[in-house]
Formats: C-alpha cells, sequence, structure tokens
C-alpha cells in the first residue's frame, strides 16, 4: 500500500462590513427584504458606472499588512466576464495580475504546535447577487425556474488565497480558525460562515510521500462550515487515494460537497471552458496605495492574534487552549476587564469558554450583546472561589444572570442557593445522615473510605445542594472519627 | 422666413431675455418645426412635447420673476436616445431596450434640466452608437436634411438632422469613434467633442467607456461653447471624470487665430479625399492663414494603425458593456427552456447585425490566446498615438484635417461593407484614442451642395483654443447655406 | 488572408443565438475585419506601455456613506418576469464560475 499526502490549498471570500457596497452607495446589510437594497449601479442598468468605496480598499491593505503581503505600488481592477444570472453585469469587477496585497502569511496553531501558511495574495472584487432555485428539488438539479435577489450585488467581496501548504483536513480547520479570528479582530468582516460572509472553496490534491510533483487537483465548493471544510477535505483525500490505489486516473474538476449525502460529486461538466477574458476595468482607474495611507493603516493594525494570545497566557496565566478560544471570539477585553474587577482569570477564562460560550451558542447572540457584564462574571467567580455557591449552583446564578442581567448576588439570595457551611446547620444535618446509614458507616469505620462519598452525597441530597461538600466530608470525617 | 427654431441658441436667449418671446414660443416653434419636418428626417424616437411645454413654462415664470437664469434656460433641446433620462423610455436605437424606461438621469441631462433646459425628444442613432451613417438604428434610419436620399453620418445622426434641420436648437450625441463630429460635418452644423472625461459619463448608455464623450451639436460655434460649458465638471459618479470644476468656454472665443500655429495633416488631404472636400479644406487652410493663423505641416506617424487599433479596442469594451442586456433585469426577453437558452435568444434577437458583429469581434480580441496580440496590442499602438500628438504639440497648438473623407453618401451605399463604413472614421479616431478635443466645424459645400466638415483638434483640456480658431474661422467665412429641405417649409 | 475564426464558438462565448445564416455572414465578415485589425500587429512596440485611458488617475475613490436606492416597486418596474420580489428567470442549468 502507498502512503500518501494530502495537499490542500484554500480560497477564502470574506465579505467587507463596510457600510456601504464596493462600487455604489446601497447599504451593505444581510437580511434584508428581496429587492431593496439595490440601486440602478448594482442592479447593472444601462449607462451606470463604478465608483470604489475607499473604506473597501483600505480594509483590503489592512488585511494584508496583517498577513504580511506585500502592498502592490499599483493595482487594476479587471474585468472577468462570464454570463450568470446573478450577477447584474455578467462581469464581476475583480483583480488580475495586479491584486493589492501579494504574498505573506498566517501563523496557525496545529495540535498545539505553530505552523506557517503561506498566502498567495489577496484582492479585492465585488459579490454576486443570490439565487434561489425554485421548484421540486430546491437544487439547481430539477429546478422548475430561479429566483434572484440583487441585495448582495455589489457587496466588497476580499479573496484570501493561500498556498497549497496544508496537509491535513485538522490544518486547514486551524487554518480557517486562525483566519476567521484574524479578520474578526480586525473589524473588517462579520465572518459568519452560515451568514455567508466567509465562504471557502478548497483545491485538494494527494500524492506518493516524499515526491514532490503535486498530484492532480481536484477543486471543492459549497462547504458552508468549518465542520464541513474539514469533512468535505477528509472525504475527498479519501476518495483520492482510494481511487489510486485502485489505478484510476484522477481528472482536474470542480465537485460539489453535499453535506447531507457527506460526499463530493463532480460538477455537470460545462459545455465550454471557461474563457474569462480579463482584461482593465475602463471605467476605473489604477489603484496607487500612498505611503502615507499604507503608513496610517499599519499604524492603526489593532495587535494581532498570536500576540494575543500570548498576552494571555502570560500576564494572566489563562491555559493556551482557553486562550485562543478567547481570542478567536475577540472575548479578550472582556475577560481582562472580569479580571480588572477581581475575578480569577483562570476561572474566567473557564467560565467563559464553557458555560458562558454555551448560553451564547444556545440564544444565538454575540458576546456584546449579552446581559451578563464582565463584574457579573467577576461576582460569580469570586462567590464559587469563597465557597458561597457550588459549581452546580454557580452554573444556574450564570443563567439566571444571563436570562435577566441580575446581580450575581442576588439571585444567590433569592434562590437559596448560598452554600451551607455553618457548622450548626451542617452538622445537623451530618448527625441525620450518619443515623439513618448505619451500615455504610460500618464499612467505612472498618477501613473501606470509598464509602465516604456516599456519604457526602446523602449530606447533599438532604440539603437540596446547598451544603459545602468539602465542610460536608470534614465534618463527617470527624464525627466518624471520634 | 426665420422661425424662432432656426435662430442660435445665443440669439433665441437674448430675445428671451429681452421680453421679445417666451420660452413656450420658442418650444412651439421646435415642435411645429418637428411635425413638419419629421416625416422626412425620423430624427426622433420618442417626443416629450408635454415635458418641453411644462419646462418652457417654468422658465417663463423664473424670467417674469426677474430670476437670472443660466444662458441654456428655455432652449429647445435634443438628446440623443443613448443618454438616459428617467421616466424616458430609452432605446440606443436597439430592439433590446425598446420598452426600457430609466430609474435615473444622465449626468448631462440633469445639469441641463436644472439649468432649465426644455427637451423636445429623444433622437434617433445607429443602435448602441455603433455605426456612422445612422442606418443601424433598429428603427429604421434619418435622412440627411441636405439631400433626404442621403445619410446624416452617425451614429448620432438623429441629433444632427433634428439641429440642422430647426427642430431642436441644439442637442447632445456622443462620440466614441467620430459619432458626433462625422455627422455634423455630413449635415452642415458644428460638433464639438471635448477632451475625454470632462462631460461626465454617468448616464451614457456605453459603447466603448475608454472613448465615449458626450458631445454638443449646434449651428454655430458660440453655442457649442455655451452648451459645453453646461455639461462639463467633475462628476462624482463618474470615475474617470477629470477633476475640475466647469468653465466658461465664451471667454476668449473672439481672441481670433493670430499667431496660432497650425498644423496641417497633409497626409490626409490626399488619395481617398473627395475632390470636393479636399477644395473646401484647402480654402479654409488659405483663409486661417490670411487671418493670421502660422500654417505648418504635421504628421500623425502612427494614425495609419489607429484605426486597427480603435476596431479592437472599441469591440472588446462593447463586447463586455453589452453583456448585461440578458434578458433578466430590463429589456427584452425571448422564451427559453433554461437561463441560458432565454440569453442566447433574447440577445440574438435583441441585436441588430452590426451590434451582433463588434460583440463577436470583441469577444474573440479578449479571449484566450488572442488577447496579447489583439487588445494588448492595440493599447500599445494607443500609446504610440498619443505619443504622436505630443510631438506634434511641440510644434503646433491646432492640428487640422477634413472631418470626413467624403460628403454624405447615398443610403444603402455602405451598408453591405462593413469595413468601408469602418472608414469613414479614419480621421476622427485618433483623437478619440488620445482623447483631445476636436470640433468638426462647416467649411462650405462641395458643388453637389453637400456640407463639408473641417476638422480643428487641440491639446488635451484646451477646449478653449479649439473654439477660439472654429469661431474665428466661422466668422469669417460666414458660411449662411440651409437645408434644401427648408425651403419648402412655410412658416 | 482574411483571419480565419471559429465563429460558433465565439457566439456562444458572447451569447448570441444566431441562425445558420448569420454564422456564415459572419464569419466571412469578422475575417475580413480582423485582417485589417491585426495590422496592429506589424508595429514593433515591445517595449511600449500600454494606454488604458487617454488621461491617466489614480485612486479615484468614494466615501462608505450610504445613500437610499431605488424602492423595491422600482427596482422590480423594467423586470421582463418577477415573482413576488424577486427577478424569476428560467431554471438554470450550470453551476456559477
Ligand atoms: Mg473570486
Ligand atoms: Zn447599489
Amino acid at each position: 500500500m502507498t502512503a500518501y499526502e494530502t495537499v490542500i490549498g484554500l480560497e477564502c471570500h470574506v465579505e467587507l462590513s463596510t457600510k456601504t457596497k464596493m462600487f455604489c452607495s446601497c447599504r451593505n446589510e444581510f437580511g434584508a427584504e428581496p429587492n431593496t437594497l439595490v440601486c440602478p449601479i448594482c442592479l447593472g442598468h444601462p449607462g451606470t458606472l463604478p465608483v470604489p468605496n475607499e473604506r473597501a480598499v483600505e480594509h483590503t491593505i489592512t488585511i494584508g499588512l496583517a498577513l504580511g503581503s506585500e502592498i502592490a505600488p499599483t493595482s487594476l481592477f479587471h474585468r472577468k466576464n462570464y454570463f450568470y444570472p446573478d450577477m447584474p453585469k455578467n462581469y464581476q469587477i475583480s483583480q488580475y495580475d495586479l491584486p493589492l496585497c501579494v504574498g505573506g502569511a498566517l501563523e496557525v496553531e496545529v495540535d498545539g504546535e505553530p505552523r506557517r501558511v503561506g498566502i498567495t495574495r489577496v484582492h479585492l472584487e465585488e459579490d454576486t447577487g443570490k439565487t434561489t432555485h425554485a421548484g421540486a428539488t430546491g437544487r439547481i438539479a430539477g429546478a422548475d425556474y430561479a429566483l434572484e435577489d440583487f441585495n448582495r450585488a455589489g457587496v466588497p467581496l476580499v479573496e484570501v488565497v493561500s498556498e497549497p501548504d496544508l496537509r491535513s483536513p485538522a490544518e486547514a480547520r486551524a487554518y480557517l480558525v486562525a483566519l476567521r479570528g484574524l479578520l474578526r479582530s480586525l473589524g473588517v468582516s462579520d465572518v459568519k460562515m452560515e451568514e455567508g460572509s466567509l465562504r471557502c472553496d478548497a483545491n485538494v490534491s494527494v500524492r506518493p510521500e516524499g515526491h514532490e510533483e503535486l498530484g492532480t487537483k481536484v477543486e471543492i465548493k459549497n462547504m458552508n462550515s468549518i465542520r464541513s471544510v474539514e469533512r468535505a477535505l477528509a472525504f475527498e483525500a479519501e476518495r483520492q487515494r482510494a481511487a489510486l490505489d485502485a489505478g484510476e486516473t484522477l481528472v482536474q474538476e470542480t465537485r460539489h460537497w453535499d453535506e447531507d449525502q457527506g460526499e463530493t460529486s463532480s460538477m455537470r461538466s460545462k459545455e465550454e471552458a471557461f474563457d474569462y477574458r480579463y482584461f482593465p476595468d475602463p471605467d476605473l482607474s489604477p489603484l496607487e496605495p500612498e505611503a502615507e495611507r499604507v503608513d496610517r493603516l499599519r499604524s492603526e493594525l489593532p495587535e494581532l492574534p498570536a500576540a494575543r494570545r500570548a498576552r494571555l497566557e502570560s500576564e494572566l496565566g489563562v491555559p493556551a487552549a482557553q486562550a485562543a478560544q478567547v481570542v478567536e471570539q475577540g472575548w479578550d477585553r472582556f475577560l481582562r476587564e472580569a479580571v480588572a474587577a477581581g475575578a480569577d482569570a483562570k476561572g474566567a477564562a473557564n467560565w467563559m469558554t464553557g458555560d458562558l460560550a454555551a448560553l451564547l451558542n444556545e440564544a444565538g447572540i454575540e458576546l456584546g450583546q449579552a446581559k451578563v457584564s464582565p463584574k457579573h462574571l467577576a461576582d460569580l467567580v469570586r462567590l464559587v472561589a469563597d465557597g458561597t455557591i457550588s459549581t452546580a449552583g454557580a452554573k444556574q446564578v450564570l443563567a439566571e444572570m444571563f436570562a435577566s442581567g441580575a446581580d450575581a448576588e442576588a439571585v444567590v439570595e433569592e434562590r437559596g442557593l448560598a452554600q451551607i457551611s455553618d457548622e450548626s446547620a451542617l452538622g445537623a444535618i451530618v448527625d441525620e445522615v450518619i443515623a439513618d446509614n448505619p451500615d455504610p458507616v460500618e464499612q467505612f469505620r472498618g477501613g473501606k473510605e470509598g464509602v465516604i462519598g456516599f456519604l457526602v452525597g446523602q449530606v447533599m441530597q438532604r440539603s437540596k445542594g446547598a451544603a459545602n461538600p468539602q465542610e460536608a466530608q470534614r465534618l463527617l470525617r470527624e464525627r466518624l472519627a471520634r | 422666413m426665420t422661425e424662432l427654431c432656426d435662430l442660435t441658441g445665443h440669439e433665441l436667449a437674448g430675445k428671451l431675455r429681452a421680453g421679445e418671446v417666451s420660452a413656450v414660443d420658442g418650444v412651439e416653434s421646435s415642435l411645429s418645426r418637428i411635425e413638419a419636418t419629421e416625416p422626412s428626417l425620423h430624427a426622433f424616437l420618442a417626443r416629450s412635447a408635454d415635458l418641453a411645454r411644462e419646462q418652457a413654462r417654468a422658465v417663463d415664470d423664473r424670467l417674469a420673476a426677474g430670476d437670472d437664469l443660466p444662458p441654456v434656460a428655455g432652449i429647445p433641446l435634443a438628446l440623443k436616445d443613448v443618454l438616459t433620462t428617467r421616466g424616458i423610455t430609452t432605446t440606443c436605437g436597439s430592439r433590446i431596450l425598446e420598452t426600457y424606461v430609466p430609474p435615473y438621469d444622465s449626468t448631462v441631462w440633469a445639469r441641463l434640466r436644472e439649468a432649465g433646459s426644455v427637451l423636445v425628444g429623444k433622437t434617433n442613432c445607429d443602435e448602441f452608437a455603433m455605426g456612422s451613417s445612422n442606418e443601424n438604428s433598429a428603427f429604421g434610419p434619418v435622412h440627411n436634411a441636405w439631400d433626404l436620399d442621403r445619410v446624416p453620418g452617425g451614429s448620432s445622426g438623429g441629433s444632427a438632422a433634428a439641429v440642422a434641420a430647426g427642430q431642436a436648437v441644439w442637442a447632445l450625441g456622443t462620440d466614441t469613434g467620430g459619432s458626433v463630429r462625422q455627422p455634423a460635418a455630413l449635415s452642415g452644423v458644428v460638433g464639438m467633442k471635448p477632451t475625454y472625461g470632462r462631460p461626465s459619463r454617468y448616464g451614457l448608455i456605453a459603447f466603448a467607456s475608454s472613448l465615449d464623450t458626450v458631445s454638443t451639436f449646434t449651428r454655430d460655434v458660440r453655442d457649442a461653447a455655451t452648451l459645453l460649458s453646461a455639461i462639463v465638471g467633475h462628476d462624482p459618479l463618474d470615475a474617470t471624470s477629470i477633476q475640475r470644476p466647469a468653465e466658461d468656454y465664451t471667454e476668449g472665443l473672439e481672441q481670433g487665430v493670430d499667431g496660432l500655429r497650425i498644423g496641417v495633416l497633409r497626409d490626409w488631404l490626399g488619395e481617398g479625399v473627395e475632390p470636393g472636400v479636399r477644395d473646401r479644406v484647402e480654402e479654409a487652410i488659405q483663409r486661417l492663414e490670411g487671418l493670421g493663423a502660422k500654417i505648418g505641416e504635421a504628421t500623425l506617424p502612427h494614425a495609419d494603425y489607429a484605426l486597427s487599433a480603435y476596431y479592437l479596442i472599441a469591440p472588446a469594451e462593447c463586447s463586455s458593456n453589452l453583456a448585461r442586456y440578458d434578458g433578466v433585469r430590463y429589456g427584452h426577453r425571448a422564451e427559453g427552456a433554461n437561463v441560458v437558452e432565454m440569453m442566447m435568444r433574447t440577445r440574438g434577437e435583441g441585436f441588430g447585425d452590426e451590434v451582433k458583429r463588434r460583440i463577436m469581434l470583441g469577444t474573440y480580441a479578449l479571449s484566450a490566446g488572442y488577447y496579447e496580440a489583439y487588445y494588448g496590442q492595440a493599447q500599445k499602438v494607443r500609446t504610440l498615438v498619443l505619443r504622436d500628438f505630443e510631438a506634434a504639440w511641440q510644434e503646433f497648438d491646432l492640428l487640422l484635417s477634413p472631418t470626413s473623407p467624403t460628403v454624405a453618401f447615398p443610403l444603402g451605399a455602405k451598408a453591405d461593407d462593413p469595413l468601408a463604413m469602418y472608414l469613414s472614421d479614419v480621421y476622427t479616431i485618433p483623437a478619440n484614442l488620445a482623447g483631445v478635443p476636436a470640433v468638426s466645424v462647416p467649411c462650405g459645400l462641395d458643388d453637389q451642395g453637400l456640407p463639408v466638415g473641417l476638422q480643428l483638434m487641440g491639446r488635451a483640456l484646451d477646449e478653449a483654443t479649439v473654439l477660439r480658431a472654429a469661431y474665428a474661422f466661422e466668422q469669417d467665412l460666414g458660411f449662411d447655406a440651409r437645408p434644401p429641405l427648408l425651403e419648402g417649409i412655410a412658416s | 488572408m482574411p483571419v480565419e475564426i471559429d465563429i460558433e464558438h465565439v457566439a456562444r462565448l458572447a451569447r448570441l443565438a444566431l441562425t445558420p445564416e448569420e454564422l456564415e455572414r459572419f464569419r466571412e465578415q469578422l475575417g475580413v475585419i480582423l485582417e485589417h485589425a491585426e495590422r496592429v500587429t506589424e508595429v514593433a512596440a515591445e517595449a511600449v506601455p500600454a494606454t488604458a485611458h487617454p488621461i491617466p488617475m489614480a485612486n479615484v475613490f468614494r466615501p462608505d456613506e450610504p445613500r437610499d436606492g431605488l424602492g423595491r416597486d422600482e427596482a422590480l418596474a423594467n423586470a421582463p418576469d418577477r415573482e413576488g420580489d424577486f427577478f424569476k428567470v428560467p431554471p438554470i442549468v450550470e453551476e456559477p464560475e
């Protein structure tokens, strides 16, 4: 059996979160009623002309700077000509041989090991409208007709192309997570795969281990989440290995990922090879980023994720995995404020990446929209640390704070979640448990140390979870030793 | 007898301000001239009589209130049907846009409308401005006011004929390879193409984006200066619009040509030029010399290649610009079992022969394997043409030539020979490739009684010198012949 | 010599449905026109830069400030076919790019 190496390169399309579209002044928003964010320009009406959005150009340069790309002294918009009903002009204004940003790399962490993934280029283009295939299946095959909504047409889109430096689906996932975190930290995009503001196509090939020459490349489209990218790549790499082992020849093609079936399938072969007839858009002039502009954008770059992770680890002692998640989500400031309000950093990070992340996910909101403040979190962590509430109680407190925005102490009070640590109150329950469980008590006294857990459990049950378990165990041992 | 619609814009404006006539009188004069001559000319694709009357009344009200109005206020205007007008069908002379009603105004029309200009209608033209005879209009040809069996020139033939016949006092056209200057020459009126980028292209339905220039038809040079002044100036909606404010080209118009260095393009007065054209242009050279201009011989060595370059660049841009006519969002749609079939049939039915030829020519020139040899090389030739002009400006302030090698030719004469038709533009194309301003001013009639045009080209953004020389020439010549068609019209 | 071109391929790329008669006529005409246009290749211009625009400019931008576009009805007013607030087209048989 030959051992194969998988070679992957990713092309990511990122919708910029500008106020307006790339070449017209229509609002750039997600989720509006169909065909309400349109004007003669983005509908491709006769006689209209594009004028580039300055902020979109600057965002692209910012992305390039963050990736260590070279900002091209001269860059051009080209027209990419092909007919498709969701593209109003039947050409896309894109970039061709002179992109805004060339080269660079993204630092990625795979299984705790840092990896540098080369960036080929970063360029700026416009998005298309949205097609809905209507009729029996809702898929392209077998549809009766199609409906076009042009709200998305002309939204600024940045394409980030990686070198074929990735060697496994897990590395591809790590790359996407890192890219998403970087873009989020730059504040240039919402990077939500589910809303389509981050989209990804992959080029995959396999080659016998040790070979220099690349295998036949297959492009995969229609992956709608990071998880589906990972699944699709795993499926495709395996398919290619099996084909080669079976002595088949692979063809260079584009394949469609079917999320439900969990497989890629060849896209209908085209009647003609694509010939995009690229040429410089005569409606637009060159982009020549001035040194002052590039310097200003460089000076405005926020601290990048790698540095932020490192600081959370070194300054606050947050464990690596949690630091990565906090940074990826852009929660560093919240965490630092919670620490400033008195929280233990490790504890706060633990609550944020655990229960709080789950609550946010369930509610489908961002941390910024939640009712929980850093002060709330700090109080919660403190109440657990000083033994006022148990971990189980703290979960309830967090859920209540999340739902109502109430103070931690008020919730503890209202729900009677304070732990019973008071020796007289707790002692009475401990005495009851000892009296009611003669057999286990005998076993413990006979040296069966493990039984103590059962007895503590009984105390907890009788106190309806309010007992401080450490204190209960101390009292049990004390009384049984007499 | 001269009617109000036969006056120049500045003459009519003078009478309006003096209170001798009203803007409504002026408009009614134009409208009745349209009624009388339109069956012979077919210069219009849409008329806007109601709007014109309404706008004229508004001007009269403001004049009565003592408002100081811009010089274009109240003057009857026609617009080539490639300039968008909100709420008024704009077809580009094409079936594919037969029903298209633009939701917005072109910038040039918006500026004129604001200034009180009065729109009498949208003029016929070669489909998508592609042609030199106006025979490529999907809605039938325009006839030359000087000889109804001849073409008015093109592609802005309707605007040229309308101004020649007094249907409008002035008009806008678009000049991509000579589409205003050539019909102006063939129709005996003044056609002025400013520097590329000086008037906004927003709302000019694109043929070839790097060449298209909104241009004017007027009956004299002062009007050209006046109308042009009202439409130029930076427009933030056009990224190729030159970032300079408007200027008043009527200033300095009367300074004469004394001492101006004018280079004659001798190569363009030899073989292939009709004798009648050559004679009038030679006389014009002598006249200018008599007025004090310093005449010399100039050459544009790469001009021979300019036509070839043009017929690669313009179709290439056109093939992409016209891709949007697909039956999805507006315009004609044919039936089709699927979207590809629908688009192909829509375009097959909607476009005429010349448009199809140029789309295919451009598609071919841009396609894989040919780009460098064709489009890439044509753009290099464009650089060489620009350098030719730069070299000429070392010696001369203006370049002079015939506008067209021929006078108006009979309808149908070149209809089956696209290449022969393309050669009509051989003297006008270089100014488009270089983006420089150029005017065609009448310089007399040939012995068949057909008008001849003289072309003067100037440095980029030096419209003032072009207009000043044309004005001096025109005043001295005193060309006052009228199309025979008008003799038969009793007022 | 007239240039030979694959007219059917070009017509397909340009999305033009043409009759056999049109294809033949255009093949001949384009061949002649291209023969003339090919003269540009005679000019020695290796070291010459391309001119895309007669009046060069750079960095022409628009501020990122929203303006109201068309209302939905105006946006759809010219639509050859619509369903609800969408533009309606026949079924699509090819995947996008
Ligand atoms: Mg792309
Ligand atoms: Zn828009």
